[in-house]
Parts: C-alpha cells; sequence; structure tokens
C-alpha cells in the first residue's frame, strides 16, 4: 500500500496529493463562498455602501469649489490677514453674476449660513445686486452693497471652502466651530447641544439596558424552570409583544401614561394619587416605553442560555451544602453571564439608534441622537450635519463594542 | 422636480414664507395675472408675492376646553400666566407664532413685534419669556394634535389652527373655545411649479380656485377665510365670526418677509434651545 502511493506520487505527470488537497479545499471554500455571494452583495450594496457614502457627506463639501470657481482661484494668492484685495472681489462679483444667471445663489448662501448664520439671505440679495454691477472697482462697492463681504470671517470662510473637505460639520457635531481667523473654538452656548445629546443618548441607554436586566432575568429564570405547560403560556405573553409593531407599541404607551390616561385613572380611582403624575413627555415616558419595548431583545438570549444549564449543577452544590443564593449566586448566575452579556449587547446598541419612542413619549430634553440626524434631513436639508452626528454614533458604538469586547470578550456571548 | 426638469405638480397649496423663498429661488411662476384673468387688488397682500395667488387665510389661536376651564384665558398674557392658569399648555414646535407671543405678553406693542425680533435682543427677550413656561410646554407638530389633546385633557390651553378647532366643535360636540387675542394670522398661496408643462391647465385650476365664490363656499367646509377680498360678502354669515377675515379678528398678522429671512436661523436655535 505504502510502495503504491509512493509510486503514484513519484509518477511525473501526476499532481502531488499536497496541490490536489489544496485544490479540493479552494473548491470548497469557493463553493462556500458562492453560497454567501448574494448576501454579501446584498449588504454590500444595501448597507455598507450608503453608510460609506454618508460619512464621506460628513467630511466632504465642495459646494463652494464648484459653485464659486473664480473667487476660490483668486483668494489662494490672499495672506488671510484683514480684507482680501480689489481681484477678489472682482472674481466675486463674476462668480455672483454666474450664480445669479444659474439660480444657484441660494446653493451658496446655504452653505455659508450653515456656518453664519444670517448669511443667506444676503448672499442672494448680493447676487441680485452683483448682477446689474457692470465696472469696478468692485471692492468698495461690493461693502456697501451687503457688510457681510466687509467682514473677516466671511473671508476666512470662502478661503476654507477651497478646499473640497471640511471639518466643519464634525467639530459642530462636538460643540466646536471655526472662529473669525478659522481657528478651531467652542460654539456659542445657544448651538452647544451635542456633547449633552450624546451622554443623554448613551445614558438613556445603560438606564433602559440595566432596567431590561433587572426586569429580564427573573422572568426568564421562571420560564428556564418552569414545566414547559405553564412555561409555554408565559412565554407566549412575552414574545407576543415583540411581535408587535414599534409604532403600536409606543402609542398604546401614550394611551396608558396621559395625564388621563389608564395608569392614572386607575391611581387616581384607588385614591393613591391626587393629581395625575407626569408619566409622559419627559424622561420617565421614555424608560417606561422603551424598556417595554427592549424587554424581549433582553431576555430571550439569557432565557436561552439557561434552557443549556442543567438543574444538576445547582442541586450538586445543595447536596455539598451550600445555602440556596449562595449555590445561585456562586454556580447558577455566573454560567448565565454569556446570556445578561448577550442581551444587554443587544438592547443598549438598538437603543443608541432610538428614534421614534422619544419623539412620542418623551420630552424635548428627552430626545436622542437619532431624533437630530432625522431633523438635519427632513427639516434643514443639512445633510453634512446629519451625516456628522450619524458618524461620530457609528465611531462611538464601535469603541463601545470594542470596550465590551476586552472586557467581557464577544466569543463569551451565548444567544443559547 | 423643478431641478430635474420632471414636473408632475401642476399647482401647489404654499405658505407665505415659501413662497417668497421658491420664488427668489426661481423655483414658481412668475403669476401672470392677465392670464388668469383675475383682479390682483382684490387679493390679500398680493402685490408682495409674485409667484402666488392667495388661497386661504388661517389664524393660529390660542383653544381651551370650556368643560375643563371655566375661566379661560382672556388675552395671549394669560398663556405665559402659570400663576392665573397653572397647567401644561400645548404649542406648536416651532418658533412661529411663539416668538411673536412671547414678545406681546412681554409688553410688546403688535406693530413693534416684527421690528425686535430683527434685533437680536428681542430674539433673547422672546427666548427669555419662552423660558419662563417651557417646563409647562407640550410641544406638537401637526394640526391634528392640539384638538386630541385639549380632549385628552393633557393640556389645559393649547396653540391651534382656527379651522381645526372649529371643525372639532362642529363635528365632535366639544365645548372647545377660541382666544382670539394675538392671533398670528396668515396664509396659503396656490403656485405652479416652474416648467409645469400643463401651465394653461393650472391657470384655469387657480382662475377657478381664486374665484370669489369658490373662495367663498370653501368657508362651509372649514373656517379658514378667503384670500379674495369679494369673497367675504358671499360667505354665510353663520361662519363669518368664525373666520380669521372677520373685522374683529385681526390679531397679528405674520410677517412672512421676516420668517422667509430669518426662519431657518430661528428654528435651529429653537431645536436647541428646547433640547437643553
Amino acid at each position: 500500500m505504502a510502495t503504491m502511493t509512493a509510486q503514484i506520487a513519484r509518477r511525473p505527470a501526476d499532481v502531488p496529493l499536497r496541490v490536489k488537497l489544496m485544490r479540493v479545499e479552494r473548491r470548497r471554500k469557493l463553493k462556500a463562498f458562492t453560497l454567501v455571494l448574494p448576501l454579501l452583495l446584498f449588504i454590500l450594496i444595501t448597507f455598507v455602501l450608503p453608510i460609506c457614502r454618508m460619512m464621506f457627506n460628513a467630511v466632504h463639501d465642495d459646494t463652494l469649489l464648484a459653485l464659486m470657481p473664480r473667487t476660490m482661484g483668486a483668494l489662494s494668492a490672499w495672506d488671510g490677514k484683514g480684507l482680501p484685495d480689489e481681484v477678489v472681489y472682482a472674481a466675486l462679483v463674476s462668480d455672483l453674476k454666474v450664480s445669479w444667471a444659474e439660480k444657484t445663489a441660494p446653493q451658496i448662501g446655504e452653505r455659508m449660513n450653515h456656518e453664519l448664520p444670517g448669511a443667506r439671505s444676503q448672499v442672494t440679495s448680493s447676487a441680485r445686486k452683483a448682477s446689474t454691477l457692470t465696472t469696478g472697482p468692485y471692492k468698495a462697492e461690493m461693502i456697501k452693497m451687503s457688510p457681510l463681504w466687509g467682514q473677516h470671517d466671511v473671508w476666512s470662510l470662502l478661503k476654507r471652502g477651497r478646499s473640497a473637505y471640511t471639518a466643519f460639520y464634525l467639530l459642530r457635531s462636538v460643540d466646536y466651530q471655526y472662529g473669525s481667523d478659522s481657528q478651531i473654538v467652542a460654539s456659542p452656548p445657544e448651538n452647544a447641544i451635542f456633547r449633552d445629546v450624546f451622554l443623554r443618548t448613551i445614558g438613556i441607554s445603560i438606564s433602559v439596558t440595566i432596567l431590561t436586566v433587572l426586569l429580564g432575568f427573573p422572568v426568564a429564570y421562571l420560564l428556564a424552570t418552569l414545566p414547559t405547560k405553564s412555561s409555554n403560556l408565559l412565554m407566549i405573553m412575552v414574545v407576543l409583544p415583540f411581535w408587535t409593531s414599534l409604532l403600536v407599541r409606543t402609542t398604546a404607551g401614550v394611551v396608558l401614561l396621559q395625564q388621563h390616561g389608564v395608569v392614572n385613572d386607575v391611581l387616581a380611582s384607588l385614591h393613591i394619587i391626587s393629581q395625575p403624575a407626569e408619566l409622559i413627555f419627559n424622561r420617565i415616558g421614555t424608560m417606561v416605553a422603551m424598556t417595554h419595548i427592549q424587554l424581549p431583545f433582553t431576555l430571550l438570549p439569557i432565557y436561552s442560555v439557561m434552557k443549556t444549564i442543567s438543574p444538576n449543577l445547582v442541586r450538586a452544590a445543595r447536596s455539598l451544602g451550600a445555602g440556596p443564593f449562595y449555590a445561585f449566586w456562586q454556580v447558577y448566575f455566573p454560567l448565565t453571564l454569556p446570556g445578561i452579556a448577550a442581551g444587554s449587547l443587544l438592547t443598549f446598541i438598538l437603543c443608541l439608534g432610538y428614534y421614534i419612542t422619544p419623539a412620542l413619549v418623551g420630552g424635548p430634553a428627552d430626545q436622542m441622537l437619532s431624533y437630530f440626524v432625522a431633523h438635519y434631513i427632513n427639516e434643514e436639508l443639512n445633510w453634512g450635519m446629519a451625516s456628522a452626528l450619524g458618524a461620530i454614533l457609528l465611531i462611538a458604538t464601535l469603541l463601545l463594542y470594542y470596550v465590551f469586547n476586552k472586557l467581557v470578550g464577544i466569543d463569551q456571548v451565548k444567544m443559547g | 422636480m423643478v431641478e430635474s426638469k420632471t414636473v408632475s405638480w401642476d399647482v401647489v397649496d404654499v405658505g407665505q414664507s415659501a413662497a417668497i423663498r421658491l420664488c427668489d429661488e426661481g423655483i414658481l411662476e412668475t403669476v401672470d395675472w392677465k392670464k388668469l384673468g383675475l383682479d390682483r387688488a382684490k387679493f390679500m397682500a398680493a402685490d408682495k408675492y409674485d409667484c402666488g395667488v392667495p388661497s386661504h387665510v388661517s389664524a393660529t389661536v390660542i383653544a381651551y376646553d370650556k368643560d375643563k376651564l371655566g375661566n379661560g384665558p382672556k388675552t395671549i398674557a394669560d398663556l405665559f400666566d402659570l400663576q392665573k392658569l397653572p397647567g401644561k399648555r400645548g404649542l406648536l414646535k416651532d418658533p412661529y407664532a411663539n416668538l411673536e407671543w412671547a414678545l406681546i405678553a412681554d409688553g410688546v406693542d403688535i406693530k413693534d413685534v416684527y421690528k425686535l425680533l430683527n434685533t437680536p435682543e428681542g430674539v433673547d427677550r422672546a427666548f427669555k419669556k419662552l423660558d419662563t413656561i417651557k417646563k409647562d410646554v407640550v410641544w406638537w407638530t401637526s394640526g391634528a394634535q392640539p384638538p386630541q389633546l385639549l380632549a385628552d385633557g393633557q393640556v389645559i390651553m393649547t396653540a391651534a389652527y382656527n379651522g381645526r378647532i372649529y371643525d372639532t366643535v362642529k363635528n365632535s360636540g366639544k365645548h372647545f373655545e377660541i382666544m382670539w387675542d394675538a392671533a398670528v394670522i396668515g396664509f396659503n398661496l396656490w403656485a405652479i411649479p416652474k416648467g409645469d408643462p400643463r401651465l394653461d391647465n393650472a391657470y384655469k385650476f387657480i382662475a377657478f380656485a381664486a374665484s370669489a365664490q369658490a373662495q367663498a363656499d370653501l368657508t362651509k367646509y372649514i373656517a379658514y377665510g378667503p384670500g379674495n377680498r369679494d369673497a367675504m360678502a358671499l360667505v354665510d354669515p353663520m361662519i363669518l365670526p368664525q373666520l380669521p377675515t372677520a373685522p374683529d379678528h385681526m390679531g397679528i398678522e405674520a410677517d412672512a418677509a421676516f420668517w422667509a429671512d430669518k426662519g431657518n436661523d430661528l428654528r435651529q436655535r429653537f431645536t436647541a434651545w428646547l433640547a437643553k
């Protein structure tokens, strides 16, 4: 037998076994890859690419470069001190004339307005007036037309526009902005809200995660230890809301929690409270509704891990003399940790992106980051800000995931 | 739609400040009044709008449930008076109307409101006044919410569009009352997107919809005033006192040019103010 293989392998036309094995292995890998290819493509096209494109929006903005090419060109000679000279103003006038003819002046105004509130209307009116200018010198004329063009910070802003990339949106998302000499300064207090919003988003997410673990753990334990007949019924009660639309459950929260809602009416008729308690449009409402929605996400992984824990382990601990609490705490509880980790991680990450629930049952001071992303996209049409906020949330989430992985180890997480 | 040259809307109902901004940006057709065959002078403030025909006049008012609040608010100052009328108030989640009311309640004369709002000090003063009731406000975003908030007893009074309140009174028998003091009067306009391929039909429609008879008939369905002054004579006298255009209801006319110009910046500040 040994000599035979040796003979075959030695035949010059034949392929060595090692190569053959590799071929088989490669074919196997290719087959596996072909199987996942459709999903991979789907995820790439519908998920990864759009996210990358949106994140690109956070740093890329070539509005000024594209719509004011002459001014941008002329500005490269400006040293950034005081006001630029006549050449730049002449370029500005010709750019504004074009923008007025092509109706792009509002876009220029909008872009400048992001950094300098109040600039929009002045840019459009300047463009209209500039279209009638025929001869220079333009500098004095433009400053007379609108004080905007005599402002040093406006020119700093335009000079920054020479690059198609800007850090402005990312800076704004962490409450910084450019000063009049393009130096980075803190945002004025009436605009500085985003650090609070980030902390609030993470704070609410952590609190909801803790609440769901505290509420879900005992129920999961009960589910895992009850006989199948009764645990099935209980399971249906857990999963039924899980299958109900998020919007329906949030609206149900409104019905329950409002001033004269079910909860307040019951408490009042039992004479527990005399004044209706404020349960909605504040943090309480947000936390209650979010906890309700997230409960199954935390509970189910804990439950499925508990199902795999043999009851014999606790019995063994008890027979060796451990008290009921000691046996639970030293033997049973550590075994449930992978489930708790999985459930908490799932709930925490889902909570970070909550939008509709805080919008419907929270007050203005309970809105989380996604609310502002939606606000910038739908209301203010400022995609740069929306992208920057989204990018920061995504990075923060990945960082937290990394920390979690370091502390707990993602291989410790079990869904069952 | 206009920029991509695939105009599928022939006629659009736009608000005042949008009519000004879209007109400036060249998104709307300039109205050819001769072609329309209507007299421009008969329309409310039509000389200020080159791209629209005033369609209906509405008012942002304060409303309350008479069954729950017998002694309701009398002036806009009562909206800010938590001692006199304690409880939650519903307000539109937008600086529009709220900034105006804050200044009027703070003692500013109606005719000076926009002059003051054009200055940073005026805006600061308005936000400061709003600060005093901030924690007692339930913010709403769509016109259907205020009647619901009142009916649920979630608020004791609320900002609302007058048509919605009258509609609830008429159709569900609620005893909602409108306080017309400092009502913010605004109107909508019919406009045509630039490059509309069915321009003639669009004009025909607007000529009909903006005619005195059609606008007077509209008041049978919702209590919004006509933009065409000739229509007032044709309105059912029963409905007349419910319209924002009734002679004794003229509160404060919204300054559309102001909102077109400053609206976005004020909205940003308002959003940041809310989030604090």
